[in-house]
């Protein structure tokens, strides 16, 4: 008949108005600023540099290789060079960045940064609260505000930063590996030279000290 | 009307406290204070309630969405009319360049003056009119109909083709639903044989038993009553009929090219319409200021008026809630081939209650008519509609 659909809508409608009342299933608004949902694992917003231990400027595990700076599609990523070199996880004397600044502006959240990244340097936060009145300078983040622990990854993207722990670990074993083979073939080396001399040889040092996961 | 003097004393309280304070004035000045009182309060009430409404629908309109709805600005989001009138005080008032700014400005006055003088003629209450005119119901349309003098002002100032067209929409809109809103209110007139809106009062304020003479308990007047309320929808340009001011389509419509207090007094204007028509609406078919049960009228008959237009109101959102916009050939095809035709009927049917006189064959007679002309004229109307899952031409 005519109109009954009317009056189906407007049952509808009534069983919202007034369900939105008494069933918490129906109402399922959060009020933002007093109530919030936790955010998901691979939530994603602005990059940030990762660094390891305690001190930022020390533990950053960026080395300015700027991959990262040209493979950025708005090219929001500005890095400088230093003029010297501090060690890496590993050890190795690498450069760092004497200037790293993200403007998180222009940012479009892509993530191509941090694939891109050989070093695990660069990952993506969560944070998504950074209004700011000042458009200019408020938007720009240098890397001291970039900077963020280790520990802060693993607080937000706790699978993630596990794997990344792992793949670091096993980069440093596999490096100290080398090394003490290296070492070995030389203390062989001067073994043998000394064994010419000598009948009594130095015994093989002691197996290679496995580094505990992470930092 | 209550024995109790309290009571009686409560229903009388506006007029009484009127004739208190016109009584400080000389005689001579006494009637034109007493008319500039019930001015200033219709002035100050109804945007008043105005400014409830709005958040009261936006609330309303949440929660049938499933949401919250405001309810930021002070307890509950009350205050939030306040925060909206002050945005729209401090916003710039823009006039476009090309516009023809005395028409422009004159477009929103013209709207909310018009629509507030239909007020002066329905009684809100016992003895609370304030002109009694004898005919007050064609003065009360003929304000109605200069709304759409004002829509069209704003549509061809504004030069901006969506407002034109906007106001094109609007005007061919009215004038249809025009038509039926006059016709579905002289089945009143015929009946009660007045144009005069408390004499219409006075005749439903009647009972039987416990029972109401309101003229939606009577076949022709429910029809009548359902045929208004179409009519009145359409005529306030509320959804479902509100291709007038199509956001999807029309950015806003009329009022495109309004800013600031401007667009202020469209709104204003635009819900003012919607109590001015719920308010003639409860006249004409819900008994006016009378209760709906006889042991309840030692209530204040205001109370009784305002809690009908209120709930008019609330159906008017409740439908906004429910129902999508019409295009514009469904709109004009239901206007006049179902609208229109079946309160012609109904005219009839009026003329044949009023005619039959008493007994409980009017009854019969007229419900079997008006129920099957609403079946025959629903079928062969929605003969030719598929109802079913859409087919699209090119984008499957």
């Amino acid at each position: 008949m005519l109109g009954d659909g009317i009056l189906k809508g407007m049952a509808e409608t009534a069983r919202n108005f007034f369900g939105s009342y008494v069933s918490k299933e129906r109402l399922t608004t959060v009020e933002y600023p007093e109530h919030r949902i936790p955010t998901v694992e691979n939530a994603r917003v602005f990059p940030f540099l990762v660094y390891d231990g305690s001190d930022w400027e020390a533990g950053m595990r960026c080395v300015a290789c700027q991959i990262c700076e040209k493979e950025c599609p708005p090219k929001c990523i500005y890095i400088e060079k230093s003029a010297g070199k501090k060690p890496d996880y590993v050890g190795k004397p690498q450069f760092y960045p004497a200037r790293f600044d993200i403007d998180i502006s222009v940012c479009m959240s892509c993530q191509i940064c941090v694939e891109v990244c050989p070093f695990e340097a660069i990952k993506m936060d969560t944070q998504f609260e950074l209004a700011t009145d000042d458009r200019f300078g408020g938007l720009l983040e240098d890397r001291q505000k970039l900077a963020r622990s280790n520990e802060y990854y693993h607080s937000i993207h706790p699978t993630e930063a596990a794997e990344v722990d792992a793949r670091l670990a096993e980069e440093k074993a596999k490096v100290e590996a080398k090394a003490k083979a290296a070492a070995e073939a030389a203390a062989a080396k001067a073994a043998s030279a000394n064994a010419a001399a000598s009948t009594n040889p130095a015994p093989p040092a002691a197996p290679p000290a496995k580094t505990e996961g992470g930092s | 009307m209550s024995t109790n003097p309290f009571f009686a004393n409560l229903d009388q309280i506006f007029i009484l406290l009127r004739n208190w304070l016109v009584g400080f004035l000389p005689a001579a000045l006494q009637p034109a204070a007493g008319v500039l009182l019930g001015v200033i309060a219709i002035v100050c009430v109804f945007p008043g309630l105005f400014a409830l409404t709005t958040v009261f629908e936006r609330k309303g309109l949440g929660r049938i969405q499933n949401r919250i709805g405001p309810n930021r600005v002070g307890p509950y989001g009350l205050f939030q009319p306040i925060a909206d009138g002050i945005k729209s005080l401090t916003k710039e008032d823009i006039v476009p360049l090309s516009a023809n700014a005395a028409v422009h400005f004159l477009a929103p006055l013209a709207l909310v003056v018009t629509v507030f003088m239909g007020f002066a003629v329905l009684p809100m209450g016992r003895n609370m009119v304030l002109v009694d005119m004898d005919s007050g119901l064609l003065f009360f349309f003929a304000m109605g109909a200069a709304t759409e003098l004002s829509v069209f002002m704003a549509g061809w100032s504004s030069r901006n083709k969506y407002s034109l067209l906007g106001a094109m929409r609007a005007v061919a809109q009215m004038i249809s639903y025009e038509v039926v809103l006059l016709l579905s209110s002289v089945a009143v007139v015929m009946i009660t044989g007045s144009l005069s809106l408390p004499k219409i009062v006075a005749a439903q304020d009647q009972y039987t038993g416990i029972f109401p003479h309101w003229y939606i308990f009577t076949p022709w007047g429910l029809a009548g009553f359902f045929m208004y309320a179409i009519a009145a929808t359409a005529e306030t340009n509320r959804s479902p009929f509100d291709l007038p001011e199509g956001e999807s389509e029309l950015v806003a419509g009329y009022h495109t090219e309004y800013s600031g207090f401007k667009f202020a007094l469209f709104f204003l204007g635009e819900y003012l319409a919607m109590f001015s028509i719920s308010g003639l609406g409860t006249t004409l078919f819900l008994g006016g200021w009378s209760a709906p049960l006889s042991f309840l009228q030692f209530i204040p008959s205001w109370i009784w008026f305002f809690g009908k237009v209120m709930m008019s109101i609330f159906v008017f959102i409740w439908v906004r809630g429910t129902l999508p916009r019409l295009r514009q050939d469904q709109l004009m095809n239901f206007a006049w081939k179902f609208v229109l035709p079946y309160t012609l009927l109904n005219l009839l049917v009026t003329a044949l209650w009023r005619f039959m006189g008493e007994g409980w064959q009017r009854w019969v007679i007229c419900t079997v008519i008006l129920a099957a002309a609403y079946i025959v004229m629903g079928r062969l109307g929605m003969r030719g509609e598929h109802f079913g899952r859409r087919s699209y031409r090119y984008a499957e």
